[in-house]
Parts: C-alpha cells; structure tokens; sequence
C-alpha cells in the first residue's frame, strides 16, 4: 500500500492550471481576504463569491463534486460557533423551556452561525481548489515570491520528498501491529487503553529513530555531492504581464464584491 | 460566598453547558487546527504577526546551532512528524487517540528547531490538506509551533530540574510536558476563538481545556511509549539536550507562557462576549495597579467575580510555589555538590 493518495494535485490543462503559481496564491489570498470581510448578512455577496469561485472550479477541468466533497470535511468545526445561536442578543426567534431552564435563539444569533459557516465553507473550497490545480513545486515557488525564508522552503521541499517514504513506514508499522494483533472470536482483545498508547508510542519512536537514521544518510549523500550549507534555487522565472492584469482584474472584482456586501444587506 | 456565585454561574450559564456537550465533541474530532472564517481579520493579523516574530527569531537560532545539519535534519524530521500523526491507537469503540508530536520534538531536538519543524508540518496541513485556513495560519502556527513547543520544553526542563536523573523522571517529565503543550495550546485556541467572538468563551474556553485534557492524556501516553523505547534503543539521544549555551529564560519563558494562558482562562470562561472580556480584562490591570486587594470573600473587583479572581490568585501562587521550589532545589544541589 502507499501513500499516493494524499496528493491532492489532479493534473489537467485547464487555463487555472497553466496561470502562474505565484499570481495563483495572489489571488485565493484576496478572495480569502475579501470573504472575511465580508459582514455578517451579506448573502448577495457570498452567493457572488461562490459563483465566481465555482467558475473558477469549472474552467479549471476538476469536478465539483470532488470539491464539494472535500470541502465538507472541515464543517463540523462549524458547531464551535453553535452556541452564538443562543449567546448573542438581538429580537427574540424561539424559546425552548424544559423546567425552569430557558434557552432563547435570536435571529441575529442564527445570521451570525449561518454567516460562519457560509464564509467558512467557501474559504475552504478556494483552498481546496489551489491545491487541486497546483504541482507541489509550484507552490514552494509560490512561497519564495511571497518572501518565505529560504531556509524554511528548503525544509518544506525536504520534508515533502520524504513525507511519502514516511508514510509508508507508517503504514507498514500499523500493518505489522495489526498482522501481531490476533483476537479471539466473541472476546475483547487483550491489552488496555494504556498498553496500546504504549505501543502506539514504541511505533512513534521507532519511526524517529529511523528518521533519524535517514536524516544522517541524507546529509552525508548530500555532502559527498558538495553540499556546503548554503541552500540555493534556480532564479524563478519572471511571471508574463498578462498573469498580472488577471490578478490585478481579480484584485478588482473581488473589492467590488466587498463592497456589494458592505452596501447591500 | 464563594460558593453561592459559582452556583449562580452554573444556573445562568446552564443552557449553555448544554452546548458544551456537543461543541465539544466536534471540537474534539477536529483538533486544533482552525479554518478559514472563524477568526476575525484583526486576531487573525495579530496572530500572524506574532507568530512571524517566533518563526524569525527560530530561523536566526537555528542557524547559528545546527549549521549544514539543519536542512536535511529538520527537513526529514518534519516528515516523520506528519507521518507520525497517521499513527493511532484505539480509545474506546470507535474513537482512536493521535499524536501532534510537538513535545517529543522539542525533547528531541530542542526549542528552536522543533518551531521551525512544527512550522513546517502546520503550514503543509494548511496549503496542501486544508487542515486548518490560510489567513488563520498564523493562528494555528502561534498554537501549535510556538506555544505548544515552548510550554512542552519549559515544564521538561522544569520536571528534570525537580527531580533526580533516573528513567522515570525523564517519562514523567515527557509525559506532563505532553499534556501541558496540548491542553495550553487548546486554550490559546479557545481564547483566540473567543476574541473574535466565533465561540462564546464561557462555552469554548471550557470545551476546549476539558476535552483537550483527556486528548493530552493521550498524547502523554504516546510520548511515554516513545520515549521509553528510545531510552532503550539510543539511550544517548536524549542526553544532549541541554545546550551549555541555552539560557535558563528559554524554558522560564516558556512556563509563563503556560501559568498566563492557564490563568486567563478562568477569567475569560466567565464572560460569553470575547470583546466584553478583553474591555473588563483592561479594567482589571487598571485596578490592579491601585491599592493592593485583600482576600475577603465579600470583595468583589468591577466585572470579575470572586470565583475568577481566586482562580487567578491561586494560579500565580501555585507557579510561584513550584518556580521557588525549582530554585531552592537547583540551590541545595549546588551546594551539595560543591561542598
């Protein structure tokens, strides 16, 4: 088995595919950026956010069911922002009474969940779509543009070579505890919640071990290939003017939607 | 007194501890990480920026430390920790325990680069995986690389220099390291949620330092499993630690990291409204600042109940207790060994 699958890039040619990784993240940090400010209540505007995101989606070749499935896996955070309901102040909606306890939930409450979950849940669809349309290098280009310390690139690109081989060991350590994991049929399997943190610690541990080791035996391939320290990139190739009219156009778009929900309500 | 308000507090805010149930569950399922459009821009860029100055400063460390070593160390271990995040084990029925592995980390390699690998793994989660949104990344970076690995090495320091040098000391001090990075990190969530007014703070605060006490259970667990078999396998690993250059502000530091957040908590899980906190938490320092109060239970501050301000006091007296403690030991060692 591997770990192939947590790769979220779909390859296609779409033109969200082929624009500059760097104006790529330009832009899903501006619609970000215009999504949180959007107010609370301005439902004209996030119903236009989610169009123009969900054209974007479907000019770029990925299914939207795919997105839409993914993006659903974030909401339950939503219920942490549940209790606004029945916390915020504003004109009476309904009352619950079991006794002597009272709960009111006031429309302002509801607006404010709902506005949430609603920016929420398009946040997480512009990211979900970065991802999906982005090679990995791209990204860690996109990164360099965006002033990230050279050092910590380096790292991230280090850590994704090795993630995978990583998370094979990992898989192959679950494999092997679960191939020593017999049971008993009609009985409960030996060993308590203590004892299988133990071990699931022991298989913690022995993969740093090995990390360790393989950490050791890439730096020293990398010093017998004249490694000195210094971690140096290709110069990034300059980004087209026409890619900056887009994100200066996306740029506009999406301040014109604030300001829609600013003004409409 | 005392009791009358917390009983008080207990019927006002009972519908909302219904809540908790829930939001708590679902907070649990979701971890740490926040997404995108639950925090407000201004906590959101505060955030951010506190977290940049940490990240920066590990940057500028960790140079100087590790050297050539740094890249392909940090790099590979960056991975280890996001593929030992996959490990779990099984709770009860259908619930597993997982690791977040800032505290094995920081025991491993030291403050500084378990920020910048922490870093690392937080921010992939949220580009690639979504865990967690991208303007609320300096968020979740200030939680779990920076607060989580500074409170882990400030109680292992701590916990090491209590007690003698033998096996179980270094499993006990994993094992409330662990807990303590999880549980304070989760209420400098908590806080960070209430502030922008996502979660009312009497609800979040205690949702989350609840359910996360449980969860730091296992992840101390874990952490005690590592590190035994790695005491048995490379004993010397562990042993290089502390650095002769690493001044004792790193890890104080990172204690009062940890008795701050604990002690505003109280305080904060008193009020619903976040913004509301934050005007009577100022006009608590104000009051602070004049005569000094005495331990009546009939005095009351302006906006502070009696409950919260004997939370507070006896949080600070406790951290006071325990940092004199670890001083007069630290102390009465030297002197031994010197005379």
């Amino acid at each position: 088995m591997h770990a192939h699958p947590f790769d979220p890039y779909i390859s296609s040619a779409s033109p969200v595919h082929t624009l500059d990784p760097r104006i790529k993240l330009g832009l899903v940090l501006s619609f970000l950026l215009g999504v949180a400010l959007t107010p609370h209540g301005a439902w004209a505007a996030l119903i236009l956010f989610f169009a123009s995101l969900a054209s974007a989606v479907v000019l770029s070749g990925i299914s939207p069911l795919r997105i839409l499935r993914r993006s659903l896996i974030g909401l339950p955070f939503a219920l942490a922002a549940f209790p606004l309901i029945f916390t915020t102040e504003g004109a009476a909606w309904f009352s619950l009474q079991a006794g002597s306890w009272t709960i009111t939930a006031t429309s302002e409450g509801l607006l404010r969940f709902l506005s949430i979950a609603v920016k929420s849940w398009i946040s997480v669809q512009a990211a979900l779509l970065l991802s999906a349309t982005t090679p990995f290098p791209d990204l860690l280009l996109a990164l360099r543009a965006f002033r990230i310390p050279q050092l910590l690139v380096s790292v991230i690109g280090l850590m994704w070579r090795y993630l995978f081989v990583l998370a094979d060991e990992a898989i192959r350590l679950m494999r092997a505890r679960d191939a020593r994991s017999g049971v008993l049929a009609g009985r409960r399997p030996g060993g308590g919640v203590i004892w299988r943190a133990r071990v699931a610690g022991g298989m913690a541990g022995s993969l740093f071990i090995r990390g360790f080791d393989r950490a050791d035996r890439v730096y020293a391939a990398m010093l017998a290939r004249g490694y000195d320290g210094e971690t140096r990139a290709l110069p990034a190739p300059p980004v087209a003017p026409a890619q900056y009219g887009i994100l200066a156009a996306g740029c506009v778009w999406l301040a014109l939607l604030v300001l829609a929900g600013i003004l409409i309500r | 007194m005392l009791l009358h308000d917390l009983r008080s507090a207990w019927i006002c805010h009972r519908p909302l501890w219904m809540g908790f149930g829930l939001t708590g569950i679902w907070l649990a399922t979701t971890a740490m990480h926040i997404p995108d459009g639950f925090l407000s821009l201004v906590v959101a860029l505060i955030f951010w920026m506190l977290a940049i100055l940490a990240i920066g400063y590990a940057l500028s460390r960790v140079r100087g430390e590790l050297k050539e070593r740094q890249v392909p160390l940090m790099g590979v271990l960056a991975a280890v920790i996001f593929a030992g995040q996959m490990l779990n084990f099984t709770v009860a029925g259908g619930t597993s325990g997982h690791l977040l592995g800032a505290a094995l980390a920081t025991i491993l390699i030291g403050p500084w680069p378990a920020v910048l690998v922490m870093t690392c793994v937080v921010s992939v989660q949220a580009l690639v995986f979504q865990d967690g949104g991208l303007l609320a990344l300096g968020a979740n970076l200030f939680n779990m690389a920076v607060v989580g690995v500074f409170v882990a090495w400030g109680v292992y320091r701590l916990i090491r220099k209590i007690t003698p040098d033998a096996r179980w000391s270094r499993l006990l001090a994993g094992f409330l390291a662990a807990w303590a990075s999880i549980e304070i990190a989760s209420l400098a969530a908590a806080i960070q949620l209430a502030l922008s007014g996502t979660s009312p703070a009497n609800v979040a605060i205690p949702a989350m330092a609840g359910i996360h006490a449980i969860i730091g259970l296992g992840e101390g667990l874990i952490t005690v499993g590592a590190l035994t078999f790695l005491m048995a396998v490379r004993p010397g690993l562990l042993d290089g630690q502390s650095a002769p250059g690493e001044s004792r502000l790193v890890w104080i530091g990172g204690l009062v990291a940890a008795v701050l957040l604990a002690v505003l908590s109280p305080l904060a899980s008193a009020h619903p409204d976040g913004l509301e906190w934050v005007a009577e938490q100022t006009g608590f320092l104000d009051t602070a600042q004049g005569p000094a109060y005495e331990i009546i239970p009939d005095y009351v501050l302006p906006g502070i109940s009696n409950a919260a301000a004997a939370t507070i006091l006896a949080g600070v007296l406790g951290a006071g207790i325990v940092l004199t403690a670890a001083w007069l030991v630290s102390r009465i060692r030297k002197r031994s060994a010197s005379g």
